[in-house]
């Protein structure tokens, strides 16, 4: 432990590293997170899928660069476009049938969903691990007295998630359907009355989700790996990061996503690998930890 | 004999048996395995079977095996295990209780092994197995349990080894090379790390990174960080295809310059044909490599081997190690029990442990344990985008490109 503090200080560039590629990582998690924070404040829906959609649309990426030799950066938005309709079709088939029930259905439902695509993936796919290669550039630069290689894919992935969280909220601010969106998500039965079909509103906020989930996966496959059961791990960390920044606050799921990039890179560096994931969760304690001791505090006030 | 598909396989077999049946008044001698042949582990499966059957055809198609004085021609039954362990389980319950079946060939992986022996065990049924690697198989006291292959915990010994000859050629003593460590919290990986760890120790070098990673581990961007900046002389790495992908991806990516960097399952992987130059130098082990100079009387040399397998199964580009491993276990098979000399099932277990023999796939000497202890690890090098032998030196193809700084 104290090795890992040590080094931090004898070599200054590898903190510059943590917090770039916490960043960079960050995003990607940024990304599967906003699609989450979407179809939980819509529709209430926990979607415990949300890791294999960004799996499902990591082995597009990946299909279309080996099967058919497509360059994987300008595929992106065909995978996001092939993850829309598979999401509306998703809404169709399951969600729109547990959307209006308990949270312990839609729970269950999604969770099934969540082993069918593995499934899906394992079956048509094969189980091996699969990567895309991006065959971008690197940027090279010194700081601190040490050499700082970044590939570009992951420069490309901040600023996808970037495009994404402005269009996202432009989307939502001025257009009219983004409007119709949020007025269901204020109050559903009300915007029932004033005449949104709040079924197709759920279906489009299901497939943007899903559709961003495909974006994600795409940079998944370009700068990790996938395999058909790797999608746990993204749905827990979109929902760690959700959970911890609050519904509807897109700068909050932006900020925790990065925060929590930077803090395992750090958690690895000090506690050893072995603890880089349980650090994630601890992180969510804490976090929920405080903010009950903060309510408690304003609720004394009240009192 | 030319066999294009399994199923013309079997009939080709089955005429043979009739016709060897009326000509003679040749016995049959069954073996039993249940392979993995649906499931995850199908594509390996699939490799096993066929290695059994090469070594099988080629014993009969060369008279049988001569025990006590009546000739037997191999048959070997199969059950499809779907790769889970429990119906592996029971599979070898009723290949024993109710095909009647005396004598084992193993299925494929450490899981699948560990589930069938203690069912072989109960029964007094020896097995030979060629695709279980865990040191952990070994370690139960099991009588009747053999293993052609060499155990997880030798996969990267060689490697060593070879750093710390390199630094003695160069003046250099091994206890100064610094070793980074990164290993998937899984049991066969940190079984590889267990050997990596003595033999580490039996030189003095200093480990500096000793990195776990967790189980689902895409990315590995924090330990080489610490890599980067320590600069260790070996970064050594076990965890399955998925971390071999990550980290030559990631060497590549923040064009680490480590003088020697050492890999379990590179070939799974692909590395070589996903990022290209950049694997050049890396260090892989295998079981078995064609350009080894093993050689026997069934197969010829490894090359032949090669030849042969590739001539019989369509779509081989390389043949797998593990259908190396399986032909293996056939052929110690067939030299227990003409040594035997008996179809006694403790006469012949006693023979199989008293086996020494030479094939083409290393040589085979069972340790009171079970496991093959002379046959070991072949470190490849991948030089120019091909696999080079490069240790042990006695069976190497090619000098290893290695200095240490």
């Amino acid at each position: 432990m104290w090795q890992g503090i040590e080094m931090l200080f004898q070599h200054p560039s590898v903190n510059v590293k943590y917090i770039l590629d916490g960043l960079f990582f960050g995003s990607i998690f940024a990304l599967a997170a906003y699609g989450l924070a979407l179809v939980w404040g819509v529709m209430n829906l926990k979607n415990l899928a949300q890791g294999d959609l960004v799996i499902l649309g990591g082995y597009f990426t990946w299909y279309f660069q080996s099967a058919l030799g497509w360059n994987p950066i300008l595929t992106l938005p065909i995978v996001m476009f092939i993850m829309f309709f598979f999401g509306w079709a998703m809404y169709a088939l399951v969600v729109k049938w547990v959307i209006d029930k308990d949270l312990f259905t839609s729970l269950l439902a999604t969770f099934g969903l969540a082993l069918v695509i593995q499934q899906f993936i394992n079956l048509v796919f094969g189980p091996e691990t699969q990567t895309a290669v991006s065959e971008l550039g690197k940027i090279k630069f010194y700081l601190f007295g040490g050499r700082i290689v970044v590939p570009e894919i992951r420069v490309v992935g901040v600023l996808l998630c970037a495009a994404v969280a402005v269009a996202l909220i432009v989307f939502m601010k001025r257009s009219r359907t983004g409007q119709a969106i949020r007025a269901t998500a204020q109050d559903a039965r009300a915007a029932k009355v004033m005449g949104i079909n709040t079924d197709r509103v759920y279906a489009l906020t299901f497939s943007i989700n899903s559709a961003i989930c495909g974006a994600a996966g795409a940079l998944v496959a370009m700068m990790f790996l996938v395999q058909p059961f790797y999608g746990i791990t993204y749905s827990i960390r979109s929902f760690v990061i959700v959970t911890a920044a609050g519904l509807g606050n897109l700068p909050g799921v932006i900020t925790a996503a990065f925060g929590l990039g930077v803090l395992e890179g750090y958690a690895n560096n000090i506690l050893g690998a072995s603890y880089q994931q349980f650090i994630v969760v601890f992180a969510l304690v804490v976090v929920l930890v405080w903010r009950m001791i903060r309510l408690r505090k304003a609720r004394m006030v009240l009192e | 004999m030319k066999l294009t598909t399994k199923a013309l396989s079997f009939t080709v077999g089955a005429a043979a048996l009739a016709f060897a049946g009326i000509a003679s008044a040749q016995e049959t001698l069954t073996l039993g395995s249940a392979i993995s042949l649906t499931g995850k582990y199908a594509t390996n499966g699939v490799h096993a079977q066929n290695g059994y059957e090469i070594a099988k055809d080629l014993i009969n198609k060369g008279g049988g095996v001569d025990i006590g004085g009546t000739k037997y021609m191999l048959e070997i039954k199969y059950y499809d295990d779907e790769s889970t362990p429990a119906r592996g389980a029971q599979l070898a319950e009723r290949l024993i209780n109710q095909d009647g079946v005396e004598f084992m060939l193993g299925p494929y992986s450490s899981g699948l092994t560990k589930a069938i022996a203690p069912v072989t065990e109960k029964y007094g049924v020896p097995m030979i197995e060629a695709e279980g690697a865990s040191r952990s198989l070994f370690t139960q006291g099991y009588k009747y349990l053999f293993a052609v292959l060499s155990t997880s915990e030798q996969y990267l010994a060689s490697a060593i080894a070879l750093a710390a000859e390199k630094a003695e050629s160069e003046g250099k003593d091994p206890s100064t090379l610094k070793v980074a460590l990164a290993f998937e919290n899984d049991p066969f990986s940190l079984d590889v790390r267990a050997g990596v760890i003595d033999d580490a120790a039996k030189y003095g070098m200093q480990i500096i990174i000793d990195d776990k990673l967790p189980r689902d581990l895409s990315d590995m961007s924090a330990t080489l960080t610490k890599v980067e900046a320590l600069q260790p002389d070996m970064l050594i790495i076990s965890g399955h295809s998925k971390g071999a992908a990550t980290a030559a991806r990631q060497i590549a990516e923040l064009e680490l310059e480590i003088p020697m960097v050492a890999m379990t399952h590179c070939e799974a992987a692909k590395i070589i044909g996903k990022f290209g130059a950049s694997t050049n130098n890396y260090f892989c082990p295998t079981q078995w490599a064609e350009t080894l100079t093993y050689s026997d009387s069934l197969f010829g040399t490894a090359a032949e081997f090669d030849a042969l397998f590739k001539a019989t199964f369509d779509g081989y580009k390389n043949v797998p190690y593990q259908s190396a491993q399986a032909a293996a276990a056939v052929m110690v098979w067939a030299d227990a029990l003409s040594r035997a000399g008996s179809l006694d099932q403790d006469v012949v277990r006693d023979a199989i442990a008293a086996t020494e023999m030479e094939t083409f796939y290393g040589n085979i000497k069972f340790s009171e344990a079970g496991n093959n202890i002379a046959k070991p690890m072949v470190l490849r090098q991948i030089q120019n985008g091909e696999y080079a032998v490069v240790a042990p030196s006695k069976w190497a193809s090619a000098e290893p490109n290695l200095t240490f700084k």
